[in-house]
């Protein structure tokens, strides 16, 4: 046997060697990197909405005490729960009462500041509880857009004197504001709420998930259980998956073209909203509905079959139910993402300014992500944190939804 | 304990196992094997299935660090130096000794492609005619260079199974190693592949240690001098491979070579 | 009558026709021999309720599409009706006006000429709402009497039954195909339309996009659909720009993932990209818009960039890759891990590295999965509208600067539809051919990727 050095004892192969190490490690680094900068941008993007959106849940006020049982006011509890009661206390002259004491506390200057819908914040109070009318009492009031920009250090300077001035007397706060949560769209970002977009949001998914729950699972069981392999199922399979690739924006073209031209006076209704998405959402109920039941093993199938159950009670009664689980999780996650969508209702006209939350699913009405979109385009620096609270509403919503199918896949995955 | 045949010549062991256990969580796969394995001679491991005669043979390149669970005890030896201490560089280990697994897999590149890639990243040759004669050599050593010398840029799926496992053979010897261990070469293959691999062992002896898993016991019998038998994790019996099948010392040895289980 | 209390009716209906059914059914059980029938009384009950709500639920949704049009049409034959103006926006607001009081949802309209409607308009809605009640019972006694009176003892209504059943099963299925029919017809028809305001060649290939929608809508200026800036700014953002970040990034991801990543951070990190793909495309486009266009314009400005936008292509294409790296990891992720594991075990037996493995063997190995991943990432972003909207202008321009502005075919979409223009108009309906070129391209896309992934997939097995 003669003595031969392997060219893989060489030194000059452990030098190469090194310099391969040094690359598995940059390598390795590299895929690190690329996760943690993805990890990165969403912990910025989250931080930033939030941080942004917490001055949202706010809003500039000033503290104005008032004496109502000078103001002259009478209340009738009894008329105080009817509608019109706010009408009825504005033709009291609550208005000008609340611009009475605003101008005696603040001065002239401030009291032009105060929100032109300041007093019906009191009259909301008065409504509720007529007992004050008896009492004296402070208000905490909506200030104007502008001065609420001086607030924050924007706007004209004169403003921002005035906030300044307001603040050393402690007559100016910026406290936390629920009506957020039950006011909808406004001009002046002191006064928007999100109440309408979600009441909006509500009902068209209602719509989407009765549409396209039973279509998505009722078509998800024929093509799984039923259809016979011929040209017409092919068809049919392919439409599915190409509807699922399709942009969004495509279904409110086609939501345009059909939906709105059947039902002209329904434009922005929940009802053509949740049509036009049940139209995206449904092939991904459809698809995630395929995989639930494949997943079920044949031998489920053949003891059914084996006891004497038709076709149809095999599906029903023993597939169905064990699928139930993954289609329901799929459902979650397509609404999910309806939820966040805003392309195809940008087309079937659900962009307009909706002051009022819809009465029912043929009024016209916004959606969430919509209403975020509006507002983005404003100028006013007040609306950047609004935007950023509803979107901070938006992803919570979101968060629960996705929560809740994670929650439900694990609890529900089984091992056969 | 293992049975050792006392009439073993004593030859240099190019690798030496000594204690070796292998554990996959808490479940012992290998208990306390020792073993030498000489350039001289084939060595062949046989006994029924899941006896861990595969699991035994990967600690030899440490192709069981890549499965998570796995854990090994005991000292491997290459040239004197433990494989298994901390400062064994793994990457040059398998170099030094290749493999050639149960089933055939060659990568999906051509056939100069499969081969060239040991000597590429170990960066065996410099320049393409150097690599060119690794490529020309290795294939002529595995025997299929007159099958493929003209079709060098087809791909190596394109090959039969005989082929392809000997152009993975072609490809473990393209990077000049010491050792080759060959998990069931053949147990993919038809009879006729598998006569023409093991002519190819009886070829590459004395050049390369070969250790070589069979589940045949007539294989182990035609290409390897030295035979090993495993049982249920342990080393049963070693010795010569004639002894082995015709005067075995153990029972549990008789019993298999004679069919009772298997 | 409104539509939820229609379909009440018809569930109602339903329901008394189901117990009525049963509970013949179970005389029949009780008159039969040996007290069993082919049929459980169950399905003798769905028989009938089925024919009972379904043809009148039909005929609920035919009624609710013709029903305003006959409104409309009773309302315009009045003598009221003679003082509208000829046509136009505000005929349309008068009807529309006088249409919301009769119905109750407003209290009052703005138009003294609308109150005059007003009447007509509630004498209309309650004749044709009468109309609609009283054809949608007698279809559904119709209905309910044919059923009921087919109920035997021995009638096989089990089967009946689960024939309605596989119809309707097979009915939600064509709906799958008839939005696409109805998709491609839509789109098809408009764009015919379009093209014979303006012809094709100025449209695919003219390089100047400037449609004014208050122009003369007979006499289009051919020279202002060219759409090519638009092409190309789709291109630039969304399959240049987005795929530089996402694929190195996505592709990478995957890979640590698959490879290196211990299941700790795996665990924790594959959520992450989730959220990640789950975040609206709005928050995205309003994080681009404030966040990141005005850092890029002043990073550019900084380094002596000559007026950088504040809608760059590049602010638009970097959020929008950065919104397809899990996409493009998951894709990824499936090809890679699709790769037989004997493929690793031999070149990691040769001696290579970890990365020379996954970098000679694995990645090529899985590269058609990897490539149709690609192209259904860039087929996404293509489709992608609000980020575009929010971030990216709307000027349109042929420019290979990231640093300009840009716009995209959904932009245009979006701002030829919602503008003020009427639905005949060139600018309008270019609309719709943008969005039959995109449908195109996607489905092209998409096509070709799924048959890359097929023929890889048989290639393996």
């Amino acid at each position: 046997m003669t003595e031969r050095i392997a060219p893989t004892r060489t030194p000059a192969f452990e030098a190469r060697l090194k310099k391969r190490y040094a690359a598995e490690r940059r390598f390795r680094a590299l895929g690190l990197g690329a996760i943690l900068f993805s990890v990165a941008v969403l912990v910025f993007l989250l931080g930033t909405m939030v941080l942004n959106g917490i001055g949202g849940f706010q809003r500039v006020e000033l503290e104005i005490p008032i004496d109502l049982s000078e103001a002259g006011i009478a209340a009738d509890p009894a008329a105080m729960q009817q509608t019109g009661a706010v009408q009825a206390l504005e033709a009291q002259g609550l208005r000008d009462v609340v611009q009475f004491y605003a101008q005696q506390e603040l001065g002239e200057e401030a009291a032009s500041e105060l929100g032109g819908q300041a007093w019906r914040d009191v009259a909301a109070a008065i409504i509720a509880d007529p007992s004050i009318l008896h009492e004296k009492a402070t208000f905490s009031l909506p200030a104007s857009a502008d001065l609420a920009s001086g607030y924050e250090g924007e706007g004209s300077p004169e403003m921002q004197a005035l906030a300044q001035r307001l603040y050393a007397e402690g007559r100016i706060a910026k406290n936390f504001d629920p009506g957020f949560l039950s006011r909808s769209d406004a001009t002046n970002p002191q006064q928007v709420g999100i109440w309408g977009a979600l009441k909006g949001s509500m009902l068209t998914m209602l719509v989407t998930l009765l549409l396209a729950f039973p279509i998505g699972v009722l078509a998800a069981l024929y093509l799984e259980e039923y259809a016979p392999k011929n040209r017409w199922t092919d068809m049919i399979e392919l439409s599915i998956n190409n509807l699922a690739a399709v942009p969004s924006i495509i279904f409110g073209l086609l939501g345009l073209a059909v939906f709105l031209t059947l039902f002209p006076n329904l434009r922005s209704a929940p009802v053509i909203g949740g049509m036009t998405l049940a139209l995206m959402t449904m092939p991904v109920i459809v698809i995630a509905g395929r995989n639930a039941i494949k997943a079920v093993p044949p031998s489920i199938r053949d003891g059914a079959l084996a006891v004497g159950a038709s076709p149809v009670q095999v599906v029903f009664h023993h597939v169905l139910p064990l699928a139930l689980p993954g289609i329901l999780t799929g459902t979650i996650i397509g609404m999910a993402r309806a939820l966040g969508e805003t392309a195809p209702l940008l087309m079937i006209g659900m962009r307009a300014f909706v002051a009022t939350p819809p009465d029912g699913f043929t009024s016209p009405a916004t959606v969430l992500p919509m209403q975020i979109f509006l507002w983005s385009d404003e100028i006013d620096r007040g609306f950047v944190e609004r935007t950023s609270a509803a979107i901070i509403v938006l992803l919570l919503f979101l968060l629960v939804m996705n929560g809740l199918a994670i929650y439900l896949r694990n609890k529900f995955e089984k091992t056969w | 304990m293992t049975v050792v045949h006392s009439n073993l010549e004593n030859v240099e062991a190019k690798m030496s196992a000594r204690d070796v256990s292998v554990f996959y969580g808490d479940k012992k796969a290998i208990d306390e094997v020792s073993i030498d394995i000489p350039t001289e001679y084939v060595t062949a491991f046989i006994g029924p299935s899941g006896c861990g005669k595969s699991t035994f043979l990967r600690t030899l390149n440490r192709m069981n660090d890549t499965i998570p669970s796995a854990r090994v005890e005991g000292a491997i030896e290459l040239d004197g130096q433990d494989i298994y201490r901390s400062g064994m560089d793994v990457v040059q280990l398998r170099a030094r000794v290749g493999m050639v697994f149960q089933k055939p897999n060659p990568f999906p590149k051509s056939i100069y492609e499969n081969i060239a890639y040991g000597p590429k990243i170990h960066g065996l040759a410099e320049g393409k005619d150097e690599l060119d004669a690794i490529v020309e050599k290795s294939l002529k050593r595995a025997g299929l260079w007159e099958e493929v010398k003209d079709r060098l840029q087809d791909s190596g799926t394109a090959l039969s199974g005989g082929q392809q496992q000997r152009l993975c053979i072609a490809r473990a010897i393209a990077v000049d190693p010491e050792v080759i261990l060959m998990d069931e070469p053949c147990s993919a293959l038809d009879p006729i592949a598998t006569a023409k691999i093991e002519e190819l062992i009886a070829e590459l002896n004395g050049r390369y240690a070969i250790v070589i898993v069979t589940h045949s016991m007539q294989q182990a019998a035609r290409v390897s001098q030295r035979t090993a038998f495993f049982h249920l994790g342990k080393m049963v019996e070693y010795g010569r491979t004639s002894d082995i099948f015709t005067n075995p010392l153990e029972q549990r040895t008789q019993d298999y070579i004679t069919g009772r289980y298997g | 009558m409104s539509l939820t209390l229609l379909l009440l009716l018809a569930l109602g209906l339903g329901l008394a026709g189901w117990l009525a059914a049963r509970a013949r059914a179970w005389t029949f059980r009780r008159e039969s021999a040996d007290g069993r029938l082919p049929s459980l009384p169950t399905y003798h009950a769905w028989y009938v309720a089925l024919w009972i709500v379904l043809p009148m639920a039909a005929f609920i949704a035919l009624w609710s599409a013709i029903a305003p049009g006959l409104v409309t049409q009773q309302v315009l034959a009045s003598p009221a009706a003679a003082e509208l103006p000829e046509f136009g926006f505000q005929r349309q607001t008068m009807l529309n006006e006088a249409r919301a009081v009769a119905a109750g949802a407003s209290q009052a309209v703005f138009n003294p000429q609308a109150a005059a409607l007003v009447e007509p308009y509630r004498d209309a809605l309650a004749h044709y709402n009468v109309i609609g009640i009283v054809v949608a019972l007698l279809i559904a006694f119709a209905g309910g009497t044919f059923a009921f009176l087919r109920l035997k003892p021995d009638f096989a209504a089990r089967t009946r039954v689960e024939r309605i059943v596989m119809a309707i099963l097979l009915g939600a299925s064509l709906v799958a195909i008839l939005t696409t029919i109805g998709i491609f017809a839509s789109l098809v028809f408009e764009t015919v339309r379009f093209f014979g305001m303006v012809s094709p060649l100025d449209f695919l290939f003219g390089t100047h996009w400037g449609p004014d929608p208050m122009a003369n809508a007979a006499n289009p200026d051919g020279s202002r659909y060219g759409a090519i800036p638009l092409f190309w700014g789709t291109l630039f953002i969304g399959a240049i720009i987005a795929m530089v970040v996402a694929i190195p990034l996505g592709l990478m991801s995957a890979i640590y993932l698959t490879q290196y990543a211990n299941p700790t951070l795996r665990k924790w990190i594959k959520p992450a990209l989730e959220i990640l793909a789950g975040v609206p495309t709005v928050v995205y486009g309003y994080f681009a818009a404030l966040t990141i266009a005005p850092a890029i314009r002043d990073i550019a400005l900084s380094l002596g960039a000559n007026n950088p936008s504040s809608e760059s292509a590049l602010a638009a294409g970097l959020v929008m890759g950065v919104m397809i790296i899990p996409f493009v990891s998951s894709m990824a992720d499936d090809s890679i891990a699709a790769v037989p594991q004997a493929m690793r075990d031999g070149s990691l037996a040769m001696g290579a590295t970890k990365s020379e493995t996954i970098r000679r063997v694995l990645v090529p190995a899985a590269l058609p999965g990897i490539v149709a991943g690609i192209m259904l990432a860039v087929s996404r972003a293509i489709g992608e509208t609000m980020i575009v909207v929010m971030a990216a202008s709307t000027a349109a321009n042929l420019s290979a600067n990231p640093l300009e502005a840009m716009t995209t075919v959904t932009v245009q979409i979006v701002a030829m539809l919602t503008g003020e223009g009427s639905f005949d108009h060139p600018a309008t309906l270019s609309a719709f051919a943008l969005g039959f070129v995109l449908f195109l391209v996607t489905l092209g896309l998409n096509f070709v990727a799924l048959r890359v992934v097929k023929r890889y997939r048989e290639a393996y097995d």
